[in-house]
């Protein structure tokens, strides 16, 4: 068996029994980045900074100091600040800035001795459902290469399914990490709101950024999970709260007596039938490791696309003020006045998808328009989590799918804004509530990867990951890899 | 069309956006369907529904008013565009 077909969890065990040293994996999957980069998941490869990790990691090995994760090598969404590395966030407005300072996620990693990669394509500043926004360009499915990865973590979810890395980093402010993850055959979490630190993390959308996992089973993320989470200081929506042993509990998960919610909504008008049918066969697995399937009913789901497209863009036009042309990223020539560089830095320096969030959101905050579409969202973003509060006084966690068709065409969406929005129908919902929510690979559909979404009550991850490893003890659509890689 | 041109000329101003001549029809009808689209939420039943400002029931954490940061300036400076004597240079704004 290659190296690279392998889980983080067995790479661990290899780095442990002295079957490969750290330096061995990292030119291993250095080389297949090379070798692969085509696809274009990549903004940034460090291979000098990462063989030198590397060989620290082995160090500490000798030194009999090395945890599960050392030595283990990682991809980081170009949206988490890396110190005197270059951090784009997809776009030309950051394409010269090297951030001064690590985010919290990016020391937590590297002090557990994981060696980082290189930085991953994205779409511009998370906005976007293809990795299409990028200023970077976009980033390739390798299941089809002529079809898009999903995003906007869209190079980490391509970097993972081609094992080009064995683990990667991602942010879900309406599913950036569980829609990708679908779309690429590989296992996506997006924690809790608040359970992993936003310091460092580019702000799109503050009251929904979250950032997580994508990886190649749910053991694999429980173990990186157990390092990246807990509370920071820095970041003043951090949720200071114990940080279970993840990775320890989900080995002793049992399904017996599992409710699962199954909400009539999730699988209406608008759903790929053959989508339904992997979802359904799922959650037929999951019965038959003991869990019972329950009617459940999320009657506001229809509203979260449109409350969602109120409440981002209005957060982002308010994150995004911060670039400016004059304290760092790009600025434009031959400006007239002070306005002017205003103008046009932002003007020349954001895509066209930035440009519009910030336009909606300028509009949606304006006066006279604040009460009819900001408050009129929050008011029904608060049904929206009122429903999912009600489903769980019946049941343990809601299941469906993670979108409504497998992965797209690049450039078939393009056009029509909305259009792409609703790729996002089914997982914007647990941003607005701030759940946590994973997605598995559940089957294939004419050679695509489709993903079951589980979302759990605030604080469950061991239960989501639990359910997501008693499965995938059952299945091996995690296993599957895209033909050529 | 729900805005009008003039409408999101006025929005590109105060979010200090430039948008070229071509641009702006694009964004006329981008926008005005996007607003269009949001429309629906004014028909949800929220009589006494309290708006919802954060996904937990979480309280602003206070503390010490304390220096907690070095001065990193001259590291910060290196990815401004224009310093000088450690100040951020822009276009003149007082005659």
């Amino acid at each position: 068996m290659d190296i690279h077909a392998s889980t983080l969890s067995e790479l661990s065990a290899g780095l442990a029994a002295g079957e490969y040293s750290s330096e061995e994996l990292t030119r291993h999957y250095l080389g297949r980045i090379e070798q692969h980069a085509d696809l274009n998941a990549f903004i940034t490869v460090l291979p000098e900074q990462a063989l030198e990790s590397a060989r620290a990691a082995d160090q500490r090995r000798r030194e009999g100091e090395a945890g599960p994760l050392t030595g283990i090598p990682l991809a980081h969404k170009d949206i988490f600040c890396t110190r005197g590395i270059l951090t784009t966030c997809g776009s030309k407005i950051l394409s010269n800035f090297k951030s001064p300072y690590d985010a919290t996620v990016v020391q937590r990693l590297d002090a557990a001795g994981m060696v980082l990669l290189g930085k991953t394509n994205m779409d511009e500043f998370a906005m976007g459902s293809s990795n299409e926004t990028s200023w970077y360009g976009p980033c390739q499915n390798p299941w089809d290469e002529s079809r898009v990865p999903g995003g906007s973590s869209g190079g980490s979810a391509a970097a993972v399914a081609a094992r080009l890395a064995p683990v990667a980093t991602g942010t879900d402010t309406g599913g950036s990490i569980r829609q990708p993850a679908a779309l690429t055959g590989i296992t996506g979490l997006k924690p809790t709101y608040g359970r992993v630190s936003r310091f460092g993390m580019i702000a799109f959308a503050s009251s929904l950024d979250q950032g997580g996992i994508l990886a190649l089973s749910a053991e694999d993320a429980a173990h990186v999970l157990g390092a990246m989470a807990g509370f920071d200081a820095n970041d003043s929506t951090s949720v200071d709260r114990p940080v279970p042993d993840y990775a320890g509990d989900i080995a002793a998960a049992d399904l017996g007596g599992l409710r699962i919610g199954v909400p009539g909504e999730f699988f209406e008008e608008g759903l790929d039938p053959d989508v339904a049918t992997a979802v359904r066969d799922a959650l037929g697995v999951l019965e038959g490791l003991g869990a019972t399937l329950v009617d459940v009913e999320l009657p506001h789901l229809g509203l979260s696309v449109p409350t969602y497209y109120v409440v981002a863009p209005a957060e982002a036009s308010s994150n995004l003020s911060r670039f400016d042309g004059v304290r760092y990223g790009y600025r434009a020539e031959g400006v007239s006045d002070l306005l002017d560089l205003y103008r046009r830095s932002r003007g020349e320096g954001f895509g066209a998808e930035v440009k519009r969030r910030i336009m909606t959101g300028t509009y949606a905050l304006s006066a006279g328009y604040y009460d009819a579409y900001y408050l009129q969202a929050q008011k029904v973003r608060q049904l929206i989590t009122d429903d999912f509060r009600k489903a769980f006084t019946k049941v343990d966690v809601v299941m469906g799918p993670t979108t409504p068709t497998p992965a797209f065409g690049i450039g078939d969406k393009t056009d029509d804004p909305i259009t792409m929005y609703l790729n996002d129908i089914y997982t914007i919902a647990a941003n607005l509530a701030g759940l946590p929510a994973m997605s598995v690979p559940c089957g294939l559909v004419e050679g695509l990867p489709v993903g079951l979404q589980m979302v759990g009550g605030h604080f469950e991850e061991s239960q989501l990951l639990g359910i997501a490893h008693r499965y995938q003890g059952a299945t091996d659509w995690h296993r599957r890899m895209p033909e050529g890689y | 069309m729900s805005l009008t041109r003039e409408e999101v000329e006025k929005i590109a101003l105060l979010a200090r956006l430039e948008i070229s001549d071509e641009e702006m029809s694009g964004f006329v009808e981008n926008l005005s369907n996007i607003i269009d689209f949001v429309e629906q939420l004014a028909a949800a039943p929220v009589d006494g529904v309290t708006p919802m400002a954060h996904p937990l029931d979480m309280h602003q954490r206070l503390r010490a008013d304390d220096v907690s940061e070095a001065d990193q300036r001259d590291l910060f400076q290196q990815n401004a565009p224009a310093v000088e004597a450690g100040l951020y240079l822009v276009p003149r704004v007082i005659e």
